[in-house]
């Protein structure tokens, strides 16, 4: 269970979220929408510890991340498995070997055996040719189910990915969401997704959420917010510059 | 008046700021150093990097800084008729100072801008918080394995340097200008002793840590974008060497 507690964080006077809550149960795939360069992205990082709320409270399975330091940190990061925006893969190492390096780093586990489950991962991931490649050999869909594969590798029970379908086609896009309900389907973790690929997301994701304004304005099932007829909503999914959001 | 000494007041938190952020920088590596075992494997990579692939230039400049200190004194000390000094002058000046100096300065301007690129790259690229994420220390990862490179390589090129230097030396003074052999090595064991080459290799040490310590640090905090990269380069080389200059300075007047 994830929940986040009237967070406030500001960067150099600019309010990013502002008293934000939200709760994630365990095993849900969850997508959070909403207009670019409002926050979300700074939510994921908040989730994973890798910032701290100015005011509010981050748990994670019952444990308050924000205030968590040194060994603790760690052992709750291995929970989780992040994918960026950009893949953020290792650039002087292979697919082979970013994919190996959170089981070379975090387990004891011996060469044969890493092997046999990388490679495991890449054949889900259709990369099973391309191990011996670098990321920059690689085409943006590689790139993220590269990432995706890096991810997946120590089967984490909680699951953040930052705009997985971001720069990608329209299909590679479908691939990449296909994969990401895969790996949700074989494990089982809490997924949360930062996204604009609506309503193609919709498909993949239990409850949705949208932030504005450093805010939760709408949270439930699609079903739903559709029935709630919110404008923003709708605004959003249409695209239209006309409505109650502004572009910024 | 009064706004002049808060400018003065000002610059001096700042450089405080800045000392104290490096500071804290090297505590947390040499923690992650002494609390976890060292990634040798990591290690012995950055070796290569910074050590093994630095070998070419320091010899090239090492043999040529030999050779034209070998000219330059000989033309001295032919004035006074000194000739014979030539082994140890050249021994002496680049055992103590041009061998640990100038190979720290080639060594900074090969390895050290590649690495504060390389760590500035990574961190643009957030190849750092992918580290983080995956609960690996990035000091341990990144930082330790570069400085204890840097802090073998440093004193092992700057030996080559000497050794080379002192070579070229000879090419010089011996084949070329008619120094005889016996007199050139001969008068350089009378004069050199362990003092100097200890010397030496503490100039190398520290140098080491120095350029290792700037390069990470503005690899580390790079600001974003390519423009940021190009900045923490340009930075990391251009404090390495002053640095260097500056620290080669005291340690001598120090040991004299």
């Amino acid at each position: 269970m994830i929940t986040v507690r009237d967070a406030y964080k500001s960067f150099n006077g600019n309010q990013v979220l502002k008293g934000l809550s939200l709760e994630i149960r365990d095993g849900e795939m969850f997508a959070l929408i909403g207009r670019s360069g409002l926050g979300k992205s700074v939510l994921l990082k908040h989730i994973i510890g890798l910032m701290r709320p100015d005011k509010g409270e981050i748990f994670v399975d019952d444990q308050n991340i924000s205030s968590l330091r040194g060994k603790q940190l760690v052992a709750i990061r291995q929970k989780f498995g992040y994918l960026f925006q950009e893949g953020a893969l290792f650039d002087s190492l292979t697919v082979f070997e970013n994919v190996a390096f959170p089981l070379r780093e975090k387990t004891a586990m011996k060469d044969p055996e890493i092997k046999e489950r990388v490679f495991a991962e890449l054949e889900q991931m259709g990369l099973k040719n391309d191990a011996q490649k670098y990321p920059a050999e690689l085409s943006g869909g590689m790139r993220k189910r590269a990432s995706l594969a890096r991810a997946m590798i120590m089967q984490p029970s909680i699951m953040l990915f930052d705009e997985p379908t971001t720069g990608l086609d329209p299909i590679i896009g479908q691939s990449i969401l296909n994969y990401i309900q895969l790996c949700h389907r074989r494990l089982g973790f809490t997924g949360i997704i930062v996204t604009h690929d609506v309503p193609r997301v919709f498909s993949i994701v239990q409850k949705i959420a949208m932030m504005d304004a450093g805010r939760i304005i709408i949270n439930g099932t699609y079903d739903e917010i559709v029935s709630q007829n919110n404008p923003e909503f709708k605004q959003f999914l249409s695209g239209s510059i006309e409505g109650p959001l502004h572009y910024v | 008046m009064f706004s002049y000494i808060k400018m003065l007041g000002c610059g001096a938190l700042g450089i405080l700021e800045i000392l104290g952020s490096y500071g804290m920088f090297l505590l947390t590596a040499f923690f992650w150093l002494f609390s976890s075992p060292l990634k040798f494997r990591r290690v012995l990579e950055q070796i290569v990097f910074i050590g093994v692939k630095s070998t070419v230039i320091v010899l090239l400049t090492g043999a040529f800084t030999g050779m034209v200190f070998a000219l330059q004194v000989f033309y001295a000390l032919s004035k006074f008729g000194g000739e014979s000094l030539l082994g140890p002058t050249v021994a002496l000046s680049l055992i103590r100072e041009l061998g640990p100096v100038v190979s720290a300065l080639m060594i900074t301007g090969r390895a050290g801008s590649a690495l504060s690129s390389e760590i500035g790259i990574m961190r643009i690229t957030e190849q750092i918080d992918a580290l983080e994420i995956m609960a690996v220390n990035p000091y341990r990862y990144l930082i330790v394995p570069n400085m204890v490179a840097a802090i073998v390589s440093f004193p092992l090129l700057g030996a080559f340097f000497s050794i080379i230097g002192i070579w070229g030396g000879y090419l010089v003074g011996v084949k070329l200008l008619g120094v005889s052999e016996g007199t050139y090595f001969g008068e350089m064991s009378n004069f050199v002793d362990m003092k100097d080459i200890t010397m030496g290799i503490t100039k190398s040490l520290s140098f080491g840590l120095i350029v290792s310590l700037v390069c990470c640090y503005k690899g580390y905090y790079t600001e974003y974008g390519a423009k940021g990269v190009g900045k923490a380069i340009t930075q990391s080389v251009v404090i390495s060497s002053v640095l260097i200059l500056i620290w080669d300075y005291f340690i001598t007047s120090i040991s004299l």
